[in-house]
């Protein structure tokens, strides 16, 4: 970037507030490639083979912005505690989460469960993937594992006709 | 509260509870005095009157205003009132009438009634009505629905309808001046509302909409500011609206929030569940103290 640090605080009064841009700015990618994907008109397990294919895309073209999120944000609550708790800086992106858990709960391709188990599960395989990338722990190409991941976060997710 | 000089009334019943009889029997006692006072209530088979319906049939060529109670059927076996159809009655009934108002949800839109899958005929007026040639009628068939309906909107109506003669309707023939506003307005755990904080039935606090079924957001009907005897509404007792103003009154299982993966199915009139959505993730995110404890304790 070519610009000085002092000159950062022009636009930022403090880090803490370039912080809360950064993870808003990191999440929002996301919020607005899930919300494409969510005004799709394809079946629900189409969106999460989608959505999750654009989503480790992102994590190895930009690397440095899911790793500002699991490093970071996750990791330096202190630092988000005054205008970004709880869902304020990542709100687009739960929103886009709940659209399409809500989508495929009312066309039957999910089950019904409560809403914070399925977007635990859902974001703690995402979150998972990306830190083994980092880690470069994987053992083949990122792109990969798209659908097998995919495809886990389906199954936790479909319709059980037999309850 | 026979007076010829004043516009008449009839109240014919088809198949009801009588609840929108006892609504308004439970108005004001000075609106009430008001209204006969400035109508002429020729008939209504829960009142000591002179007239019998088949008096009003044979010689009452002119009927100013019908209100019509309960939802109506060809079908004798279902209902009949002297060997009659309740169909039948209100053709005849109607085809006198300058103005026709259905009275209650069952009038409005067949109701619960309508709702038996063992006979399909059961229907609102308007439906009933609809292949007479009703050339006395002046005004579109005016529906006040509500389960029962507020005495005061039957008197509003009335009283509109006498000094102006006519009353601005929307698109399912209810008054706007009555339903053109939600339950939810001038609900009083609006705040609750805002904060995301759920209620419990029958309690003071919370917001009844997450769980317990509330249909308030998305129901039109000025309940919450023209309160119920004056002093309340369903809200304000800790009741959920159960949306009885509304064509599809009644539903399954009207006092639960049907939830997809803990998110409401529905959400408040005209916004997009995105919009909904977004600014409840923001709202739960502050917990307001004041809002999650009783208010008296």
């Amino acid at each position: 970037m070519k610009m000085s640090v002092g000159n950062m605080y022009n636009y930022f009064s403090s880090k803490e507030e370039l912080a809360k841009f950064a993870i808003k700015y990191s999440t929002n990618i996301l919020a607005e490639e899930l919300r494409e994907v969510n005004n799709m008109d394809i079946t629900s397990k189409k969106k999460i083979y989608l959505f999750v294919k654009k989503y480790l895309e992102n994590v190895q073209k930009s690397p440095e912005i899911i790793e500002y999120f699991l490093r970071v944000y996750l990791s330096n609550r202190e630092v988000f505690k005054q205008g970004c708790e709880g869902f304020l800086c990542v709100g687009e992106f739960v929103t886009e989460v709940m659209i399409l858990l809500d989508d495929g709960a009312q066309k039957k391709e999910f089950r019904e469960q409560e809403f914070f188990p399925a977007f635990g599960m859902i974001m703690g395989c995402l979150g998972g993937f990306a830190f083994l990338s980092g880690e470069n722990v994987l053992d083949k190409d990122l792109l990969s594992y798209s659908d097998a991941v995919a495809e886990n976060i389906y199954r936790a997710l479909k319709y059980d006709e037999s309850v | 509260m026979m007076n010829q000089s004043k516009p008449t009334i009839v109240w014919f019943q088809a198949i009801t509870c009588n609840g929108n009889t006892h609504s308004l029997l439970s108005s004001n006692s000075n609106r009430f005095e008001l209204f006969l006072n400035s109508f002429n209530l020729i008939y209504h088979p829960s009142l000591t009157i002179n007239n019998s319906l088949e008096y009003i049939l044979e010689n009452q060529k002119e009927i100013d205003f019908l209100l019509v109670e309960g939802s109506i059927s060809s079908n004798e076996f279902i209902f009949s009132i002297s060997n009659d159809s309740s169909k039948n009655l209100l053709e005849k009934l109607a085809l006198r009438s300058k103005y026709i108002i259905a009275v209650g949800s069952c009038a409005s839109f067949g109701g619960i009634h309508a709702k038996f899958t063992q006979n399909d005929d059961i229907c609102g007026i308007k439906e009933a009505l609809e292949n007479n040639n009703l050339q006395t009628l002046i005004h579109p068939i005016i529906n006040l629905s509500g389960c029962p309906v507020h005495p005061e909107w039957i008197f509003q109506t009335l009283f509109s309808l006498k000094t102006f003669g006519k009353i601005d309707l929307d698109e399912v023939g209810r008054p706007k001046e009555l339903y053109s506003t939600l339950a939810h307005h001038g609900c009083t755990r609006n705040e609750y509302f805002e904060w995301k904080v759920e209620g419990n039935f029958g309690q003071k606090e919370g917001c009844l909409f997450y769980n317990q079924g509330c249909r308030g957001p998305m129901t039109h009907s000025s309940c919450n500011k023209i309160l119920w005897n004056e002093i309340s509404s369903k809200t304000r007792v800790g009741m959920p609206c159960i949306g009885c103003t509304e064509t599809d009154f009644p539903r399954n299982n009207m006092l639960e929030t049907k939830k997809n993966m803990g998110i409401p199915q529905e959400v408040p009139l005209g916004i997009s569940k995105r919009a909904y959505l977004s600014i409840s993730g923001v709202a739960k995110t502050f917990k307001i103290d004041r809002l999650h404890k009783k208010l008296m304790e």
